[in-house]
């Protein structure tokens, strides 16, 4: 009793602090593959948009010729090819972007052998040029 | 829980999304979106594209990229918002926005393609 301290010491309660410094909201303007990255993600707003698009294109085509007219002149209005020629940028950023990942995604065995990336990627290649002739088959000239 | 559970099937479907965007979209765009309504190229004549639209395997080929296109859309989008703008905390109206969208984009495709069409 008598040897404790006359004023007792007064403690302050731990605070530990948080090992997280906070990451800026604008963390992918830094570096170029960070801003890649952002670009290549906001690719899908444009598959988005051109799937409105389509469908609109199509509601048109089925309520008869008048209508399809009606669409093509909609879409050469300057806003519609504005946005267009952003979508057509952007969606072959994300083609190159998907094909380039696809090795990486995907590990192809064949007989015990795993496939090389590079004729994983170079499948994938030649399956886009491949839909894109048939989708260009389809339409032109016709 | 239930999150994790679900997580896999919409990444499938991003993915599945993902790659028929990849092969089809560009020569859309380029097509439907540019050369045909600019005069580039002549495009097709109604008749013809009724008659294209019209056949099974079209809407059924359509309505597959449009439906897995816009799920794919949501799944990535819905995480560039989570991570580019870390908006975490409004997370419960970004995905009702994102999955309600591709949903609903999903329902007016087959209702289009299945129907109307």
């Amino acid at each position: 009793m008598s040897d404790r301290p006359a004023s007792s010491p007064r403690y302050a309660t731990h605070h530990p602090r948080w090992l997280r410094t906070r990451v800026s909201t604008w963390w992918w303007l830094q570096r170029r593959a960070y801003f890649k990255f952002i670009l290549r993600e906001l690719s899908s707003v444009c598959a988005a948009w051109f799937v409105i698009y389509l469908l609109l294109l199509v509601r048109a085509v089925s309520r008869g010729e008048a209508a399809w007219r009606g669409f093509l002149d909609w879409a050469a209005a300057p806003l519609v090819v504005v946005v267009n020629v952003v979508s057509l940028f952007f969606l072959i950023f994300h083609a190159i972007t998907w094909f380039n990942l696809a090795p990486r995604a995907m590990v192809v065995k064949l007989g015990g052998k795993k496939v090389p990336g590079v004729l994983i990627a170079a499948s994938n290649y030649a399956a886009w040029a491949v839909a894109t002739a048939l989708v260009a088959w389809l339409l032109v000239g016709r | 829980m239930a999150r994790r559970s679900v997580e896999p099937l919409l990444w499938t479907l991003f993915s599945a999304g993902g790659v028929l965007a990849a092969l089809l979209l560009p020569i859309l765009v380029l097509l439907l979106g540019l050369a045909f309504p600019l005069g580039w190229l002549a495009p097709p004549s109604y008749g013809y594209l009724a008659s294209l639209l019209h056949h099974p395997l079209t809407r059924l080929a359509l309505f597959a990229l449009c439906s897995l296109s816009l799920w794919h859309w949501a799944h990535r989008f819905r995480y560039t918002l989570y991570d580019g703008l870390q908006i975490k905390h409004l997370n419960e109206l970004v995905n009702p926005f994102c999955y309600g969208g591709a949903l609903a984009g999903t329902v007016v495709a087959a209702y289009l393609f299945g129907f109307v069409l």
